[in-house]
């Protein structure tokens, strides 16, 4: 998992939307602002090391994968490098109301640009 | 009439469902969220009864959880019929796991399941029999 980002601008989702080139998969509410995102795909590290309200970069579009988002209290998903979650992974996000996003971006294209626009350099 | 002091709920957990894996724990979070419960100790809990529940679907037969919550404090006890522990001490290690590649498809079995639930909880016990199965304790305090 990679460090969580300085905290210093924050993004909403629909800004995450717009640089990731993301569509919407699930979720209808992307005001909810987003000052720290972590990158992962092994849910251990994102049960062991997030913070509540991050928002996760994966390639896991798993149902385990939300629940482990619902449990550790983040804020949403961005599945990256134009994974598809099939109907069980997009009926459990929208049960838990856990906005889901797809970019065809890679985990290291999408976390670089979120890093630039949240460090603001 | 006297307030109710203490709540208690048992589910059963199959081992192998994974479709169904981690139903118990968010059942439980949202059940503490509707009490009104801190937010960092619905988190806490979660996250534990989660990675437990996990442990329990992974590598055992079958199991329980039972959820108890009272003003002081909010336990989990997750007990399982299945292969047992060999060495606690070592699988209390971060990194050190049993699991399959299959488990580590699904992002799980890297070997902190354990050391997690122990970060979380105020009152962590774990006690296994080989070829029988294992039982955890957890607790997290409502009051400092």
């Amino acid at each position: 998992m990679m460090p969580t980002l300085a905290r210093q601008k924050t993004l909403t989702l629909a800004q995450v939307r717009d640089l990731l080139g993301a569509e919407v998969l699930c979720g209808e509410d992307l005001s909810v602002q987003i000052g720290e995102v972590g990158a992962a795909d092994l849910m251990s590290d994102v049960l062991s090391l997030s913070k509540p309200g991050m928002l996760l970069l994966t390639g896991l579009p798993s149902t385990q994968m939300i629940r482990t988002v619902a449990v550790a209290g983040l804020c949403g998903v961005v599945l990256v490098r134009g994974k598809r979650p099939d109907g069980s992974v997009l009926a459990l996000s929208r049960e838990r109301k856990i906005p889901l996003l797809g970019t065809p971006l890679t985990m290291f294209e999408a976390a670089g640009l979120l890093y630039l626009a949240i460090s603001g350099r | 009439m006297d307030p109710i002091k203490e709540l208690e709920s048992t589910y059963r957990v199959a081992g192998r469902d994974f479709p169904n894996a981690g139903r118990i724990s968010t059942a439980i979070m949202d059940t503490l969220k509707r009490l009104g419960v801190n937010s960092d100790v619905v988190r806490r809990v979660a996250i534990a009864s989660y990675e437990a529940e996990m442990n329990i679907v992974m590598y055992a037969l079958r199991g329980t959880m039972l959820l108890r919550i009272n003003p002081e404090s909010v336990t989990i006890e997750a007990e399982d019929e299945g292969p047992g522990i060999h060495d606690i001490d070592l699988a209390m290690q971060e990194g050190f796991s049993t699991a399959t590649p299959e488990f580590q498809e699904m992002g799980f079995g890297a070997g902190m399941g354990l050391p997690n639930i122990q970060k979380n909880a105020d009152v962590f016990e774990i006690t296994s029999e080989v070829a029988r199965g294992t039982r955890l304790v957890i607790r997290v305090n409502q009051v400092a």
